[in-house]
């Protein structure tokens, strides 16, 4: 288990002031000035050490990502985007982090922003997080009055200004470049690639967009070392990370732990372990909604980090672990997840547009048994066909769960099939 | 130039280009719904995915930069699968009402399907339904089929400017609408039918009329403005069904206006179909005979000086080459082909053309717009000026009246009195102008239809002149016209010769008794009360002003019913051909005069087409290159001389009726409508 000298969050439960004075008091803008005095690139390859990967679901390394932008100003500014917009289902710690310790993001927001030499921040909270918005603004006032942000913020001599957005409660807006679209104050779609933020972003001016995890932990890194930050987890999946851990558990919690704990442990130790024991378990969504899902016998062993899971054909994500015992009907939970990427897909892109409705069509067929076996083969073909062929990911998150449920659950898909088919022959 | 290999093949291609039009470059074609030369790219489609080597995933090959070192693979596995797989997704949610559509046999969701469909479908759950949109009287909406291309969307908001159409609704809900319903209020809506690649968007006047495999197609040239936009007819047996633009970069590009395409319908009504003769104060049928004989004896001993003729808007050269050679033979000096008395002269070619030709717009970065209103003058055009004004550093302004162009004018002033400070160096523009590499400075009939046109056509040159826009590698003096027939006309010399009179003084004459018969070759744009008690022959198509006034009717052919030769603003002479035949004893326009003068005596000397065009060579030498913009000699025209305080307005106030076949169109005649509408809304 994470020591508690080891936390970077220590005030995720709000247990204490997460004003200026109480943020100060646990670490936070403790002389920010000495780590923007290491200067831009110091910083970068700093966090390039730490090993640090993006939190919000892709893993890119973030040091490398800041690493893409210009080195120098030119005719157009830098921009840092904070990504915000938290609307993955299950997960839920950027929001804990912005209404319990919105310092460390806004300190990280003055460190990032200076690392990749932009002079403004956007933050992009999701439409719904009202009461999270409110603390973002009134932290960053309290930043500004303390000389912290602003003109030659904390007397590092860089300018650094830091705005609060509040989206309109579109998933599709947390996708970087539809969040962008957004901010620009058009319809959020995403834009194609190539090319890419930091070569034409906000704008069509250089910008990293970053999850807020990401950023709020980087002053800690910086001040502790990318030795500290990296000597959690295994190799290539360094750190600590906030854990979202839902469903039929005792005790639904945001947790931070090193990577790579296993995910048994994770639950056991934080979560009071699976509703009805461990062996009452059924199965593991661990990345939030859009990875395929874990049966048990996989979940008994396989490590919470990005490579163990993606070598078990899902995915870290943003550490939503969504548990389900064995009184979930499967079946159904897909195909709610379906209806949910049917509803916000954004429509830009053909398969998607038309994939996650005929996949959730489909899924509510199948909850019932009212299709054919080789409906199921159809299923997993279409979600190969919009897997990979669209404009951004949400038709591989809408695809991706399907293929789990199929990749584990077949048996029990037949079984449904085959009963309501003898259910109609005996009617 | 980045090289790259496509299917195995390396090509070099130049800097900049996409994948797919690479792939078009190595002969390799790709699929594609949303991507469109002309438009912005879209990458929404994602039929023309290829595959990337190294690339995880199949690439948008429309919208990714083709880069060095690239392979690209068109024919593999990947391929095949992501495109069988789009084309599921397109069809899912598509009525499949082909035989009921009428994008059927032209349309690209068809043809695709045919090359990556398949054969049964394996979508059981029901289809999508949304509803049809009113856009107006041109284009019909069937919204089931939409594929979401955008490509309207797009096509409204950069090339027609007009932030009409959106899309809204998320996922598949997603509609392409109008958000608050209207009509469209652009006058190149007609280019949404064919840029929509289903049959989303169709032809409302043309629904259910014909099936494309049934016409003839007939490549010719546009003559309801004076762009000269190429097009091609559709036929049906003797009847238009309809017009579309053909592909022609250094003119239209591939749009054409809401009345070049829709119009056709008047060529139906109205028609001049045999000869009138006036008898008792009432037309009456009559033969060819009985009608020359009529004209035969009126002119028989009146003098040349009292015979005058007036060109029409819409004539081919060689109408108006066979009424010059007439009206030589009868000793008439007194012609005119300027209808709407534009302050022009046939001398210096330079000083009527658009010199620097329609695609130097997108090379000026200064562009002066003197009483014109290319919206309604020529959409096209228009077009053409908002595309270089969307590319960025290029200072647009007017002189005029007030109009929405689709993109934003500085407004210098009103009239002669601007144009005059202007020249001076007295404006802010002048520097822009003078500091601009190229700038380009219109000049509309708005401006030189009037009393003071010479005076104003002489400031303009002063202007042009002290711009430096004339030089040898540039001329930004440009002429826009109204009228098709107009260059080819002043290039022909259908101006008031020795001692003659021209259109205000062959009226003044008519109504003074000094001109005793006046020949209108399809002239209608002239006040018909002013004629007098003059004998009127009226040679033309249509049943419109001239013809009312008219004691004899010769009917003659409308464009699609003669190969004729046109002459565009630009001073391109371009081929129309006959796509169908005139109706009942109407004929071509050249042999009416032609048979008209074996009748009077003086015979002219061709007998044939060729020979014509001979006759046209050799009255002027601008007839002799084909479809190219022969450059005009620069010199001095138009005259020094008081200008009055009156605003420079343009001639046309009512785009969808400035000629007697829009006159009448049905269609036209709802578009107004419903533009009026629109306007009365607002």
């Amino acid at each position: 288990m994470l020591a508690d000298k080891d936390r970077i969050f220590t005030n995720l439960y709000g247990i204490h002031d997460w004003r200026l004075a109480g943020a100060r008091a646990r670490g936070a803008w403790d002389n920010t000035k000495a780590i923007l005095d290491r200067g831009p690139d110091a910083i970068v390859d700093e966090m390039k050490k730490s090993g640090l990967r993006g939190r919000g679901g892709a893993g890119f390394p973030t040091g490398l990502k800041w690493s893409f932008m210009p080195k120098e100003v030119k005719d157009r500014p830098h921009y840092l985007v904070v990504n915000a917009d938290e609307s993955e289902p299950g997960t839920c710690k950027d929001r804990d982090i912005m209404r319990h310790d919105p310092h460390l993001l806004v300190e990280g927001c003055l460190v990032a922003g200076f690392a990749m030499r932009a002079h403004a921040g956007y933050i992009y909270v999701r439409g719904e997080f009202y009461n999270e918005a409110e603390h973002l603004k009134i932290a960053i006032q309290e930043a500004y009055d303390a000389g912290l942000l602003g003109k030659n913020a904390c007397g590092s001599g860089w300018d650094f200004d830091l705005y609060v957005h509040r989206g309109a409660g579109a998933y599709i807006c947390g996708e970087e470049t539809a969040l962008l679209e957004s901010l620009e104050g058009k319809k959020g779609m995403p834009r194609l690639k190539p090319p890419f933020p930091a070569g034409a972003g906000l704008y069509g001016c250089p910008s990293t967009v970053n999850n807020v995890e990401s950023i709020a932990v980087a002053p800690t890194i910086l001040r502790r070392g990318a030795a500290w930050f990296s000597s959690f987890g295994r190799p290539n999946n360094a750190g600590t990370k906030l854990f979202c851990i839902s469903g039929h558990v005792n005790k639904p919690c945001n947790v931070e732990e090193a990577m790579s704990i296993p995910l048994r442990e994770l639950i056991d130790t934080h979560a009071g372990g699976v509703r009805g024991g461990w062996d009452n378990l059924l199965a593991v969504i661990p990345g939030g909604a859009s990875v395929p899902l874990l049966p048990k016998e996989i979940c008994d062993t396989v490590l919470m980090d990005f490579d163990a899971l993606r070598d078990q054909k899902s995915g870290l994500g943003t550490a939503a672990v969504i548990v389900m015992d064995k009184s979930t009907d499967i079946v159904k939970a897909i195909a709610r997840l379906s209806y949910f990427y049917k509803h916000e897909s954004c429509g830009q892109c053909t398969p998607c547009r038309e994939g996650t409705g005929w996949m959730w069509r489909v899924m509510e067929r199948m909850v019932v048994g009212d299709a054919r076996i080789e409906e199921i083969d159809a299923l997993e073909d279409v979600t190969k066909q919009v897997e990979g062929h669209t404009i951004c990911a949400l038709g591989d998150a809408a695809a991706w769960p399907i293929q789990g449920l199929i990749r584990h659950f077949r048996p029990e898909m037949e079984r449904r099939i085959r009963t309501r088919s003898r259910q109609l022959a005996a009617e | 130039m980045p090289k790259l290999k496509i299917d195995g093949v390396e090509i070099e291609v130049p800097a900049g280009i996409t994948v797919l039009q690479a792939c078009e470059m190595a002969g390799v074609e790709i699929p594609r719904f949303c991507y469109h030369e002309r438009l912005s790219i879209a990458g929404n489609c994602r039929m023309c995915l290829v595959e990337q080597e190294k690339a995880p995933k199949p690439i948008a090959s429309c919208a990714m930069p083709a880069a060095e070192g690239m392979v690209i693979k068109t024919d593999t596995p990947m391929v095949k699968k992501a495109r069988n797989g789009v084309m599921e997704f397109l069809l899912i949610n598509h009525p499949l009402d082909c035989p009921i559509c009428d994008q059927g046999g032209e349309c690209d969701l068809q043809d695709q399907a045919m090359a990556f469909g398949f054969d049964r479908s394996r979508y059981h759950e029901n289809k999508r339904a949304v509803p049809d949109k009113e856009l107006g009287p041109l284009v019909k909406t069937s919204m089931n089929r939409c594929i979401h291309c955008t490509r309207c969307i797009r096509f409204a908001t950069e090339v027609a400017g007009v932030e009409e159409l959106g899309a809204t609704g998320r996922g598949e809900s997603m509609e392409v609408t109008t958000y608050v319903e209207h009509a469209l209020s652009s006058e190149l809506s007609g280019n949404l039918v064919d840029l929509c690649p289903v049959g989303a968007l169709t032809s409302k006047p043309y629904a259910f009329e014909a099936r494309s495999w049934e016409l003839s197609k007939t490549e010719s040239v546009d003559v309801l403005d004076a762009l000269g936009a190429n097009i091609r007819v559709d036929t049906r047996g003797a009847t238009v069904m309809r017009v579309l633009p053909r592909l022609n970069d250094d003119i239209n590009e591939e749009w054409i206006g809401d009345k070049t395409r829709h119009a056709v319908d008047g060529l139906r009504y109205q028609r001049l179909d045999r000869p009138y003769v006036r008898k008792a104060g009432k037309l009456a049928p009559a033969t060819w005979a009985e009608a020359f004989t009529a004209i035969a004896s009126k002119l028989e001993g009146v003098d040349g000086k009292k015979i005058a003729a007036i060109v029409g808007d819409q004539c081919d050269a060689e109408a108006m080459v066979a009424l010059k050679d007439l009206m030589a033979a009868l000793g008439s000096p007194n012609v005119d082909c300027r209808q709407d008395g534009a302050r022009l002269e046939a001398g210096v070619r330079a000083g009527y053309i658009f010199n620097p030709g329609i695609q130097g717009i997108d090379q000026a970065d200064a562009i002066l717009l003197i009483g014109t209103n290319p919206r309604l003058e020529s959409p096209v055009l228009n077009a053409r000026i908002r595309k270089r004004y969307l590319t960025g550093r290029c200072a647009i302004a007017s002189i005029g009246s007030v109009a929405d162009l689709t993109y934003p004018t500085e407004r210098l002033g009103a009239g002669p009195a601007t144009l005059r400070e202007l020249a001076d160096g007295k404006l802010g523009f002048s520097e822009k102008l003078k500091a601009a590499k190229n700038p380009l400075i219109i000049v509309g009939m708005g401006a030189l239809s009037r009393d003071d046109g010479t005076a104003v056509l002489a400031l303009a040159r002063e202007l042009a002149e002290k711009a430096n826009a004339v030089r040898e590698d540039w001329n930004g003096f440009a002429v826009l016209h109204t009228a098709a027939a107009r260059v080819g006309g002043l290039d022909l010399g259908l101006v008031p010769g020795e001692g003659g009179r021209d259109v205000a003084g062959i009226l003044e004459g008519a109504q003074a008794k000094e001109i005793e018969v006046v020949y209108l070759l399809a002239a209608d744009e002239i006040d018909t009360q002013k004629l007098g008690k003059a004998f009127v022959v009226y040679q033309g198509h249509h049943g419109d002003a001239g013809a009312h006034r008219a004691d004899v009717i010769l009917p003659g052919a409308a464009y699609t019913e003669k190969p004729g030769t046109y002459v565009n603003t630009e001073g391109r002479v371009q081929l129309g051909r006959r796509a169908n035949f005139p109706p009942g004893e109407a004929r071509e326009d050249w042999a009416i005069l032609r048979a008209l003068s074996e009748r009077l005596g003086k015979t002219l000397p061709y007998d044939t087409l060729d020979q014509v065009r001979s006759r046209l060579v050799a009255v002027s030498r601008s007839f002799a290159a084909l479809d190219q913009q022969v450059a005009g000699n620069w010199g001095t025209f138009g005259k020094a001389g008081p200008t009055s305080d009156a605003a420079f307005a343009s001639p046309i106030t009512n785009y969808y009726m400035t000629c007697p076949i829009s006159r009448a169109s049905r269609t036209m005649a709802e578009c107004m409508a419903s533009r009026q509408q629109l306007l009365a809304a607002e």
